[in-house]
């Protein structure tokens, strides 16, 4: 188990390093190199040759990766040449809103994901089963922002009931949970049906095991197989499974922000895309990344501490 | 694993999906012999009309492909058929209903909506099937390397497949489709470069299976090199679950496709695609022009299903073969 926890560390720390080294990669494979896309195509050359000795890029590659890594070690994640404010900062101040709304959408889909997969699997090719299949197979092949303005669509022009854009988040919590209500609707409609077929499958391969068909014999009802022994048993490939659609998660919560211009990290990501701040859109970048990597790996430990039957050696 | 009936494994498995699943392996207990792919001309009709009757006993599966051929056929013969103005605004016809002149409207452009339908599709269906291709042969690549070299070679490519599936793979598409001139190859590129992983996962893991095997065994000891190898042995045999892969790598490029529409990454004028003409008909979202936002809307989402029944009924042929004991 120690072992196991060592290596599986060990693994998340070098995909880290790799990240780092694709990140520093992409930062200088910048068109026209970061100097240029900073002054725009137009600078004088001096000015291009000052902020090239200024940003230390006349060192051999190897040196800058060391100096780059340090900083961002130090918590220095560059500066955003148009906001005038450094990446870490923009980034530490809407990253807890992205969470806010990722976590919530995950957090839905997880939970109502397990109810349905263990109706779905227990009920098996039935009227119910094709039908809830049906729907989020098509929510699931639904764009995020198309799955968004559907929401917008019944719920701010044909009922109106809820805003369609979120601007005004953070301005008490009756006014956030009335904001957040459409963008987290959407991200658990675009994730719903990753889990729920992941607990469905699961549920059918222990209706088929030794162990049911025991409780069978005894007389234990149908219900009662399903929420004692089999969720149980159901549950545990499920937090794997968590893991494995983080970064699907967060590219959903991309679109979904800027869909309803949630002041977050994607909408961020978003705005730097259109103005062209190359070490905000690497910062962003690097930082999401390195939460999904994190999250895998938390959500692997997690695994291999619940499941008693699994040895790791 | 259980035995779990093929339906149980795929349509929803689109976006990251092939992940979370076992791939289709070959069973172990598989012909051990000779090259599976050694056969006579008539053994192998025979087996292809099995494979049809596997795929056509999946409803679902039929329906899909019924419904790509009809649009491949909409996409690339009708705009021979029914010509329309795709080149040059008008704006004097912008955002019009559907009437006898343009049975689905215009466009904010004044673009007949009906052809913009099939120019989109036809983008979005060469994106979808160029990424497919592209992803799926370099990742099979790459997984069969690594599966087959091991040791070492195998712990690095594999720690960069591991690299690659944790980029949120939106935003690394966004950071590329960024770096250069917006056009089509740039579209296809981008989104190989955050497609081909899963592929890479699964070939690897059915070639662990398969170096094992006698026939690779005995090719090796012919002094057959390893390129050879790979190319002669190791994915022939494994190209049922490259197939099955292949086509979800077609519904999620396209799922991409669209969502980097909405963020503004798409074909340069005045070529389209149908996450364009969503974005459009979004950015229209109050004005009622239904025509702009549901169509190319509703065109997506039945593609990608349809692409994703084809897989499912393709999954089935693959098990059903394994099941037979020839792969």
């Amino acid at each position: 188990m120690i072992g196991y926890i060592v290596r599986r560390f060990g693994q998340a720390l070098i995909v880290l390093v790799l990240v780092t080294i694709i990140v520093f990669a992409l930062l200088h494979a910048l068109p026209g190199g970061l100097v240029r896309a900073q002054l725009g195509a137009k600078a004088n050359k001096f000015a291009v040759r000052q902020l090239t000795i200024q940003e230390g890029l006349t060192k051999p590659l190897p040196v800058q990766y060391w100096v780059w890594l340090s900083n961002l070690l130090h918590g220095n994640l560059g500066f955003a040449y148009k906001q005038e404010t450094p990446v870490a900062t923009l980034i530490a101040e809407t990253f807890p809103r992205t969470l806010i709304l990722a976590g919530s959408g995950l957090f839905l889909a997880g939970v109502l994901a397990i109810p349905l997969g263990l109706l779905q699997g227990g009920r098996r090719n039935s009227l119910f089963d094709y039908g809830v299949s049906g729907f989020l197979l098509t929510t699931y092949s639904t764009p995020y922002q198309l799955l968004g303005v559907i929401l917008i669509f019944l719920f701010t022009i044909e009922l109106n009931l809820l805003p369609a854009t979120a601007t005004n988040f953070g301005q008490g919590f009756g006014t956030d949970v009335k904001v957040l209500a459409l963008p987290v609707l959407a991200i658990f409609l675009g994730n719903i049906a990753y889990f729920s077929r992941y607990v469905r499958s699961s549920v059918i391969d222990n209706l088929a095991e030794e162990y049911v068909r025991t409780a069978r014999a005894k007389g234990v009802s149908r219900g009662r197989i399903l929420v004692r022994h089999v969720l149980r048993n159901s549950l545990l490939p499920f937090v794997s499974a968590v893991g494995l659609s983080l970064p699907t998660l967060v590219s959903g919560t991309l679109v979904i922000e800027v869909l309803f211009s949630y002041p977050g990290m994607g909408t961020l990501f978003w705005h730097a895309q259109q103005s062209r701040t190359y070490p905000l859109l690497l910062g962003i970048l690097l930082i999401v990344t390195m939460l999904v990597v994190v999250g895998n790996l938390l959500a692997d430990l997690a695994y291999a501490t619940l499941d008693p039957r699994i040895r790791y050696d | 694993m259980t035995e779990l009936s093929p339906a149980e494994q795929s349509p929803a498995t689109l976006v990251a999906s092939t992940e979370g699943r076992p791939a289709p392996t070959a069973p172990a207990d598989g012909p051990a012999g000779g090259s599976p792919r050694a056969s006579g001309g008539l053994a192998r009709w025979q087996r292809r009309r099995q494979d049809l009757a596997v795929f056509a006993s999946n409803r679902f599966a039929l329906v899909g492909l019924v419904f790509l051929v009809a649009l491949v056929l909409f996409c690339f013969v009708g705009p021979i058929i029914y010509r329309t103005n795709q080149t040059s605004a008008t704006l004097l016809y912008s955002n019009l209903g559907p009437s006898g002149q343009f049975p689905l409207g215009t466009d904010p452009d004044g673009f007949n909506e009906l052809g913009r339908l099939m120019l989109g599709g036809q983008s979005t269906l060469e994106v979808g099937f160029a990424v497919a291709i592209l992803a799926t042969g370099f990742g099979a690549l790459w997984g069969a390397l690594a599966g087959y070299v091991g040791g070492f070679v195998d712990s690095v490519l594999m720690r960069v497949v591991d690299t690659a599936l944790s980029i949120p793979y939106l935003f690394l598409a966004v950071l590329l489709a960024t770096l250069f001139q917006p056009s089509l190859w740039l579209i296809i590129g981008t989104i190989t470069a955050v497609s081909w992983p899963a592929a890479a996962r699964i070939v690897r893991g059915e070639t662990l299976t398969l170096r094992t095997r006698d026939y690779v065994t005995a090719a090796r000891g012919f002094g057959s090199w390893q390129l050879r190898l790979i190319g002669r042995h190791i994915l022939p045999n494994s190209v049922g679950s490259i197939v099955v892969n292949a086509t979800l790598r077609v519904a999620t490029a396209i799922f991409i496709f669209a969502l980097l529409a909405y963020l503004g990454l798409g074909v340069p004028l005045p070529a389209t695609s149908w996450g364009q003409m969503l974005q459009q008909g979004i950015t229209h979202l109050y004005d009622n022009y239904w025509w702009e936002l549901w169509l190319p809307g509703a065109c997506i989402v039945l593609t990608v299903v349809a692409v994703s029944a084809v897989g499912d009924g393709l999954y089935d042929v693959v098990v059903k073969r394994q099941a037979a004991g020839r792969s």
